[in-house]
């Protein structure tokens, strides 16, 4: 993909808004439509359109497999954790209550933690998934087409 | 009414559409047009999420459907083939089966409430719950994310072990040492 001028520049230009767009999903959630899973879908979009344009190598550079599995396993154990805590702070698993003063503010901090848990899972199994299937493919030759 | 006009055209111009792109897709053997045919199914099927106020599964469906999707099975079709090939056998016994199949939904439609109706069982069992305490105890004026995250944060729990297990899975049936064989490769070059 070396001469694809147009692609390369404007995949460039794209990349920073859709991660600011997959924080904003991922942090708004609260207020407006989407939450942790559109959140870790549109984040590992902007890597893939990376792979896609540059290559799967030079996108590996930036999170390398390894880290993407184990971030894969954090985001469960965050939410799971999340549950674990409010067990120790005397509620249920997953009462989110008790990780505040007020019971309101309790739910909005646990809300943010699973959603947060969510996106990391979601994110890097979908960059790990790509990585997966593209390291077993040639690279696409442009007289393929 | 002419509202309500609109919207019907609207609606009826992209289930047209809908159908246009499931008999192109039916109909032809190129995978690769195929796939970017299913892209467009999904993005329609998000516009149509959206005109039943159905944002957070449109965004769901316009994300996975249309965007990651397109990408894995294009990536698919780099490992396998990009042509279909010709079926063996006729396609009466399958066409059977789906015109009755359908025919059996289409009368099942006949007993379903008038679309939109808020007195139907569904509406009148857990949502006004949902709707009255959402505000009060959660103070998320979402209410999707309230019911997944809060109220039914176990099921969402378990959709989280999913996809972390339906990506263990494919790491484990395409090798997630892929990139490293790859790279051994190149090194005896």
């Amino acid at each position: 993909m070396e001469h694809h001028s147009i692609l390369r520049v404007v995949s460039k230009m794209l990349i920073p808004p859709i991660i600011l767009f997959a924080l904003y999903v991922q942090l708004h959630g609260d207020y407006g439509p989407g939450g942790g899973f559109q959140a870790g879908v549109v984040f590992s979009v902007a890597f893939i359109l990376y792979g896609l344009v540059f290559g799967v190598d030079a996108m590996t550079r930036v999170p390398p497999p390894r880290l993407l599995h184990v971030f894969a396993g954090v985001g469960v154990l965050i939410y799971a954790g999340t549950g674990i805590v409010t067990m120790l702070l005397g509620d249920a698993f997953l009462g989110y209550d008790v990780l505040a003063d007020d019971p309101v503010h309790g739910q909005e901090w646990g809300i943010l933690a699973v959603e947060a848990g969510v996106g990391i899972t979601v994110a890097a199994v979908m960059m790990s998934i790509f990585v997966a299937f593209v390291s077993h493919t040639p690279p696409i030759e442009d007289e393929d087409r | 009414m002419t509202p309500d006009i609109g919207i019907a055209i609207g609606n009826i111009l992209l289930f047209t559409f809908l159908v246009v792109t499931a008999i192109a897709i039916l109909r032809l053997r190129n995978l690769f047009a195929v796939v970017m045919l299913a892209g467009v199914f999904s993005l329609l099927s998000a516009s149509l999420f959206v005109a039943l106020d159905a944002v957070d599964v449109a965004f769901t469906e316009a994300a996975v459907g249309a965007g990651i999707s397109t990408v894995l099975m294009l990536g698919t079709l780099a490992l396998t083939t990009r042509e279909e090939k010709k079926p063996s056998h006729s396609a009466f016994l399958p066409i059977l089966v789906c015109v009755i199949a359908g025919a059996a939904l289409i009368y099942g439609t006949l007993d379903m409430p008038p679309f939109g109706s808020p007195d139907t069982p569904v509406q009148q069992h857990v949502a006004p719950e949902y709707i009255a305490r959402t505000p009060i105890e959660t103070g998320v004026p979402n209410i999707v994310t309230a019911i997944l995250a809060s109220y039914r944060g176990y099921d969402t729990l378990g959709e989280t072990a999913v996809i972390f297990t339906a990506g263990v899975g494919v790491l484990l049936l395409l090798g997630a040492s892929g990139r490293r064989k790859r790279n051994g490769k190149s090194g005896e070059e």
